[in-house]
């Protein structure tokens, strides 16, 4: 059953904007893959009438945790919800990354994860993943202001390298992350072809399937599309890839990012 | 004796279900994911989403955008086709065991015929609804845009297909038209079994920084609590304007929106957005129908079928 009730065991302010919940999965959580994603309501009222869409931060046993931006009204709500409170989930849902070193999809046990905004939320996950296969992976987090910047201890943990790229240079590079990564991939490159994991805004990761195009890399790209229904009855997820239309909800979110039309 | 069943039990022209609760197309696929959360025996019924003759993309996302109570979508009836239907999605509705209704449009009264004729040899299908809320391309530069607004094309359609088939033919019509009950005498006139009422409201919403509209097709239908009202009030003017059953749609989120719609004329009720919100929504609201008629002591759900006193 992916609908359930769960307990909020815990709900912090991470950064200005950002938030971390926790809450209990029913049943255990090592079925979540890094990737797949919870549609949640975030109260119990008509309003806001949807539940809304939110990656897998950190998968234990039988904890979730959801990194999430306060942007509008649900995560508003979402951000006063207190420990002990019931949340309303559906998950987890989608496909979630391929990693998968036996079929080359992670070539050279070498990876580089590029986060933009909120998308290193579910990256972290992935981390954690293709770290216990062993794989080296440089991280690219990319932000508005140094103030944006999250998740840069966790992922020090797990990865060899990381670089963070600031619009305003408060922090790391000044500009954008795809620049930063198009200036250190010619060294990185001269050693091996990693596969790449993207998750971020959707300019972003357009850049990003042209670089790895340009260099003949794998890449997976993790969408975001508005979504009803989070498990593909509404059809309101559509995105177009080379082959017609695909639901991000239920062929994604995660795609290779040579198929989607951008 | 009267078993909870047979208190539950509608008759919609020769079609028997076994509650008046199904779930409304677009709203639910072809039913195999609402499997996941629950057990579709207990519906009333399911109404696939929009079939038509050929496979269509659907329009360019954003496809959907919530507002203050509502859902503004414009998927553009995305679907497989009719062959597509046939070949992979018929042996999935017959493992749903419950009533199948297929919901279809056409371009041409031709294209309603090749679809209802396919549909009338496939035993699954216990009834077929003609989505009328699609462009009037039979009388193409009247001032009728939508097929539901045009009485003599719903009158013409409705006559031919009556004499093409013995399936259980429901109507369903689009708010947005002068007056609804017009087109719904049209077309009981015609031979309609039942009439499907409503289908979206048409709507539009824009982003007030990027200037651009929320939605790829710019316009959309909207759906949800926000059109409550307007569908009861729909309900009731076409229940005191034809004799044929009703089935309510629109914004019906719980069991007590579902009695409301009945008390104003429908016989049975289509849940639609409420599935997004909560796929055990359904059967939650055949359960609540269930414990008011307890509390009541109705006897059967066709006593509360246009009881409301005014
Ligand atoms: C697969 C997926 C995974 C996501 N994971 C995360 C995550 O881990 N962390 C995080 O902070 N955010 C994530 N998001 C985005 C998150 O769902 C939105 O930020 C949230 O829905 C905003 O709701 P709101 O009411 O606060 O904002 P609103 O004021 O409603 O809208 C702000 C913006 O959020 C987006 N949005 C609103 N409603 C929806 C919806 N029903 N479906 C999709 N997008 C919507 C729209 O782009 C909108 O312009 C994810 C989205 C998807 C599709
Ligand atoms: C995302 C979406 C897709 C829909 N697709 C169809 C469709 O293919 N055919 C149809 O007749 N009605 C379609 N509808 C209309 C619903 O069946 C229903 O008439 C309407 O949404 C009102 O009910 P509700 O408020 O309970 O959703 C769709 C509605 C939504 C929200
Ligand atoms: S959100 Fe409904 S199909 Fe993807």
């Amino acid at each position: 059953m992916k609908l359930f009730k769960a307990r909020i065991i815990s709900n912090n302010k991470i950064a200005p904007d950002h938030y971390v919940l926790s809450f209990k999965m029913p049943h255990a959580a090592g079925g979540v893959k890094p990737g797949q994603f919870f549609n949640i309501k975030v109260n119990d009222a008509c309003a806001p009438l949807l539940r809304r869409p939110f990656g897998a931060h950190k998968i234990n046993r039988n904890k979730i945790e959801i990194l999430y931006k306060v942007v509008g009204k649900a995560t508003e709500i979402l951000a006063a919800r207190k420990k002990g409170g019931k949340l309303d989930i559906i998950g987890p849902l989608g496909n979630g990354f391929t990693i998968n070193p036996q079929t080359g999809k992670l070539a050279n046990r070498q990876a580089i994860i590029v986060a933009g905004g909120h998308g290193v939320s579910p990256l972290i996950a992935l981390a954690k993943k293709l770290s216990d296969y062993g794989a080296r992976i440089a991280v690219f987090i990319g932000a508005r202001t140094k103030n944006h910047v999250v998740c840069r201890e966790d992922f020090k943990r797990l990865c060899a390298k990381l670089y963070v790229a600031t619009e305003d240079g408060t922090a790391g590079y000044k500009g954008l992350i795809t620049d930063l990564l198009t200036a250190k991939l010619k060294n990185i490159l001269a050693h091996n072809t990693p596969t790449m994991y993207a998750c971020g805004p959707k300019t972003m990761l357009k850049e990003i399937a042209g670089i790895a195009k340009r260099h003949r890399m794998h890449c997976q790209v993790s969408l975001e599309e508005y979504m009803a229904c989070g498990i593909g009855t509404c059809l309101g997820c559509a995105v177009k890839t080379k082959t017609g239309y695909k639901l991000v909800c239920k062929d994604g979110p995660v795609f290779n990012a040579k198929d989607i039309v951008w | 004796m009267v078993t909870t069943q047979d208190k539950l039990q509608v008759k919609i022209g020769n079609l028997e279900l076994k509650n008046p609760v199904i779930l409304a197309s677009g709203t639910c696929g072809f039913g195999s994911e609402i499997k996941d959360f629950a057990d579709t025996g207990k519906l009333g019924g399911i109404v696939t989403k929009t079939i038509t003759l050929t496979k269509r993309e659907g329009n360019p996302p954003p496809r959907v955008f919530e507002t203050t109570g509502g859902l503004l979508n414009s998927i553009g009836l995305d679907n497989d086709g009719f062959k597509n239907f046939v070949f992979e999605k018929v042996s999935g509705l017959e493992k749903l065991r419950t009533t199948v209704i297929a919901s279809i449009a056409g371009n041409t009264v031709g294209e309603f015929v090749k679809l209802v004729t396919g549909l009338s040899g496939i035993p699954v299908v216990g009834a077929i609804e003609l989505n009328l809320s699609c462009p009037n391309v039979i009388h193409k530069g009247t001032r009728f845009n939508l097929l539901s607004q045009d009485e003599k094309a719903v009158k013409k359609i409705i006559s031919k297909l009556r004499g093409i088939t013995q399936k259980t033919l429901i109507a369903k019509l689009s708010p947005n038209v002068t007056d609804i009950k017009k087109i719904a005498r049209a077309a009981e006139t015609a031979g309609i079994d039942a009439i499907s009422l409503i289908n979206t409201y048409p709507g539009l919403a824009a982003d007030i920084h990027t200037m651009k509209p929320r939605l790829g097709g710019v316009t959309g239908g909207l759906s949800g609590p926000a059109i409550k009202p307007l569908a009861l009030k729909c309900v009731w003017d076409v229940y005191r304007s034809v004799g044929v059953p009703i089935i309510g749609a629109g914004g019906i989120m719980t069991w007590e929106d579902a009695v409301e719609f009945m008390i104003c004329g429908a016989a049975v009720v289509q849940v639609g957005t409420a599935n997004f919100v909560n796929p055990k929504a359904p059967f939650e609201i055949t359960e609540g129908i269930k414990k008011y008629m307890k509390a009541k002591k109705i006897k059967s759900v066709k006593d509360i079928v246009g009881t409301l006193k005014a």
